[in-house]
């Protein structure tokens, strides 16, 4: 519950701040969606040079442009600059990015933490659905034939990502 | 023996209980065969010559011909949710071929004479009969939030067993009726159906209608379902438990 208080003040933080420093340019974003983003450079991990909490904390980081750029140029739908995405829930861990918009366009994508904490015995949420049976995922190490599945999610990345271009639009 | 190569872009693996190396090479050399010609990545494959008009459909093999018209018999009874037609015209059968090839691949290890064996190719999975210590085959559900970890494990026994879920480099699941790339409640879904081909047709066309393709699992004889939902609940159909392995 202590995650979804802070995730809801962290929104209505960033919203507030958004709606202070409105861009004057009426041109409609888009959603960020990752499917438009066809081949992002991600960069090694490096220290950012925003205002960020430290790496361990979990509590989010509010965002800020780099302050010392001249007045930015706005050729495509971002204006140019580093902007900070929040620091996403993946379940196991955070995933926070940088984005780095030059000419307009997104050029590099930095990711500030990784998830790292494999925590398995975090309880998962539950959800009722009429005539479908609903269970938690239960996490087993059992001893298996083989293995049928998915891969990795990619659902924090976008979050992270999403909050960082609606930053530079 | 389990025996894992890359064909079709993904690994596929093998396990003839109490089988020969020739046999089980008879097999891999179908997955060859089945690359050769439908790979939308090799330009001299059959379904790129097709797709080119460098060979007409009249000229086109039997093993073409078969698949082309399955994937019309999809298409019809699904209302348009599989379509092999892409956004550029072209043809690319390849979400019904992975499927098929492993169907072949089964009813050719039963031609050879075995009922043990598991055939699996990027996730989705044929078995029949028992491992080599004579016990059922047990096949792990990942959980796609924690590598290494499983969400499940169930005894498909001659079931087929198959996984679609979205990519870490984008959604790759497009809604031919839109042409727009699925935007589903799932991050997983797996279906089990009577045969590995009935369920990877389904995961696949139940993952575009998201949880309309899960309530209509749960009316279809013969299908169960366990689909993992982006806020880390599990939806499943009202059977699935029985397949649950103890």
């Amino acid at each position: 519950m202590n995650k979804l208080y802070t995730a809801v003040f962290i929104i209505l933080a960033f919203a507030t701040y958004a709606s202070v420093h409105a861009v004057q340019d009426s041109t409609a974003i888009a959603q960020a969606d990752t499917a438009s983003v066809q081949t992002p450079t991600v960069t090694a991990p490096q220290e950012t040079p925003t205002p960020a909490a430290p790496a361990q904390s979990p509590i989010p980081t509010q965002t800020t442009p780099i302050a010392e750029a001249p007045a930015p140029t706005k050729k495509g739908i971002y204006t140019d600059g580093t902007y900070t995405g929040i620091s996403a829930d993946a379940f196991y861990g955070s995933v926070q990015v940088q984005a780095t918009i030059s000419g307009g366009r997104l050029t590099a994508i930095t990711f500030l933490s990784y998830p790292q904490d494999r925590n398995a015995s975090r309880a998962i949420n539950q959800s009722a659905m009429s005539a479908l049976v609903n269970q938690a995922i239960s996490i087993q190490s059992a001893q298996v034939s083989g293995v049928s599945g998915a891969t990795d999610t990619v659902s924090a990345f976008r979050q992270s990502l999403s909050s960082a271009l609606a930053q530079a639009a | 023996m389990r025996v894992t190569r890359a064909l079709m872009g993904m690994p596929v693996a093998i396990e003839l209980v109490g089988g020969t190396e020739s046999d089980r090479e008879a097999l891999f050399s179908l997955f060859a065969a089945v690359d050769a010609r439908f790979s939308t990545y090799k330009h001299d494959s059959e379904i790129s010559q097709l797709n080119r008009g460098d060979v007409s459909l009249e000229r086109a093999s039997k093993e073409m011909l078969e698949v082309l018209s399955l994937c019309e018999h999809e298409k019809t009874h699904s209302g348009g949710v599989f379509d092999i037609r892409t956004p550029d015209g072209t043809l690319d059968p390849s979400g019904l071929v992975k499927g098929w090839a492993l169907r072949k691949a089964a009813q050719l290890a039963e031609h050879l004479g075995y009922s043990d064996y598991w055939i699996e190719a990027g996730g989705d999975i044929q078995t029949s009969g028992r491992d080599e210590d004579g016990n059922r085959w047990r096949v792990g559900i990942r959980n796609p939030f924690e590598k290494d970890s499983l969400a499940c494990v169930i005894c498909p026994d001659a079931r087929g067993v198959a996984t679609s879920g979205t990519y870490l480099r984008g959604t790759h699941i497009y809604d031919p009726r839109t042409g727009l790339a699925v935007d589903s409640p799932y991050v997983s879904l797996t279906v089990v159906g009577p045969d590995v081909y009935e369920a990877d047709m389904w995961a696949t066309k139940a993952f575009v209608l998201g949880e309309d393709g899960l309530a209509l699992l749960a009316r279809m004889n013969g299908f169960e379902a366990y689909a993992i939902g982006h806020d880390h609940t599990v939806t499943t159909t009202p059977d699935w438990n029985s397949l649950v392995s103890a």
